[in-house]
């Protein structure tokens, strides 16, 4: 197991390896990315039925809360990459933090723009300074501060550092996002989905959530494997194998 | 199926607005983050096929230049 571990390790190292392997995933992502997106948006644009008291407007639900989930879980990975640069200096965790930044602060944007839209038919207001919609401001502000570091140094090494520790001090802001609708009194309502308990939804509504959520991500990953295979073919560009690529 | 028409569905029951501007939002993002590097990745090959040529250009031409002194 061990063993199994440390040789994927050192595979996940290799531009090389990474390139080829998601080479040939590519395709397959696309591809339950864009029938993911067409079942889940027909069920919860057409066949969900209407919210008791938010009438449709709530079918905003099905891109603001994939894209905050995974605003939020883009962070993480992007601070996970960035300690494993710092701790082991392996080249590809920064390139894969690196393409993270703009997607995750993306897909923050759109969770703050629906949220605003969502929150003026719903509240009666587009923005309010409490505790959720201000962290995930600040989780924008983050993501932007990172981008800002990875790509201002001259250096490479040095900027990657910079990025990777603003990150990992930025991971703070998550669990404050998590539990702001709890901790402080707030409109924002609170999770609608959780581990724990069994779904407060009815499942003709959550249901196309559940599959919104689950393509999201998977449209996640194959952004930053885009992202990344640039990153791959820009440092390598002097590599055998990426001239032979360029040849072919 | 939730609605009776085409144009109860862009309605939205007074809605229509606020849920069409969401995912119009989300749609433009969306689509700006599938173009960005899938033309970086073209710009990619283009100027370095450019560069590679350029480079055999020089060597063949280096060749003919040590060959004629």
């Amino acid at each position: 197991m061990w063993q199994w571990l440390v040789r994927l390790y050192h595979r996940l190292g290799s531009p090389k390896w990474f390139y080829e392997i998601t080479g040939r995933w590519i395709p397959w992502l696309t591809v339950t990315a864009s029938v993911g997106v067409v079942v889940g948006l027909v069920l919860g644009l057409l066949y969900a039925p209407a919210d008791y008291q938010q009438g449709n407007s709530f079918r905003i639900i099905y891109i603001h809360v994939p894209a905050a989930l995974v605003a939020q879980s883009a962070f993480i990975m992007m601070a996970v990459a960035g300690a494993v640069f710092l701790i082991w200096r392996m080249k590809m965790a920064a390139w894969v933090a690196r393409s993270i930044a703009p997607i995750g602060a993306s897909f923050c944007l759109i969770a703050l723009l629906t949220g605003a839209i969502w929150g003026k038919p719903t509240w009666g207001t587009w923005w309010v300074w409490d505790a959720r919609l201000t962290s995930m401001l600040l989780l924008l502000f983050l993501y932007f501060g990172v981008m800002a570091l990875q790509r201002a140094i001259e250096s490479d090494d040095a900027s990657h550092k910079a990025g990777a520790i603003l990150s990992l001090v930025g991971v703070i802001n998550i669990p404050i996002i998590k539990y702001s609708v709890e901790w402080w009194n707030t409109l924002h309502q609170p999770a609608t989905l959780t581990l724990t308990e069994k779904p407060s939804m009815h499942p003709d509504m959550l249901v196309p959530l559940l599959i919104m959520i689950l393509t999201t991500y998977i449209f996640f990953a194959l952004l930053v494997i885009l992202r990344t295979r640039n990153e791959v073919l820009r440092h390598e560009r002097k590599r055998s194998w990426v001239r032979e690529l360029l040849e072919s | 199926m939730e609605f009776n028409s085409f144009a109860e569905f862009l309605a939205m029951g007074r809605h229509g607005l606020y849920v069409w501007l969401s995912y119009g939002i989300t749609a433009v993002i969306v689509v700006i983050n599938v173009i960005l590097p899938v033309m970086q990745r073209r710009r990619f090959f283009k100027e370095q096929q450019q560069r590679l040529r350029r480079e055999r250009r020089n060597q063949t031409g280096d060749k003919q230049h040590a060959s004629s002194t």
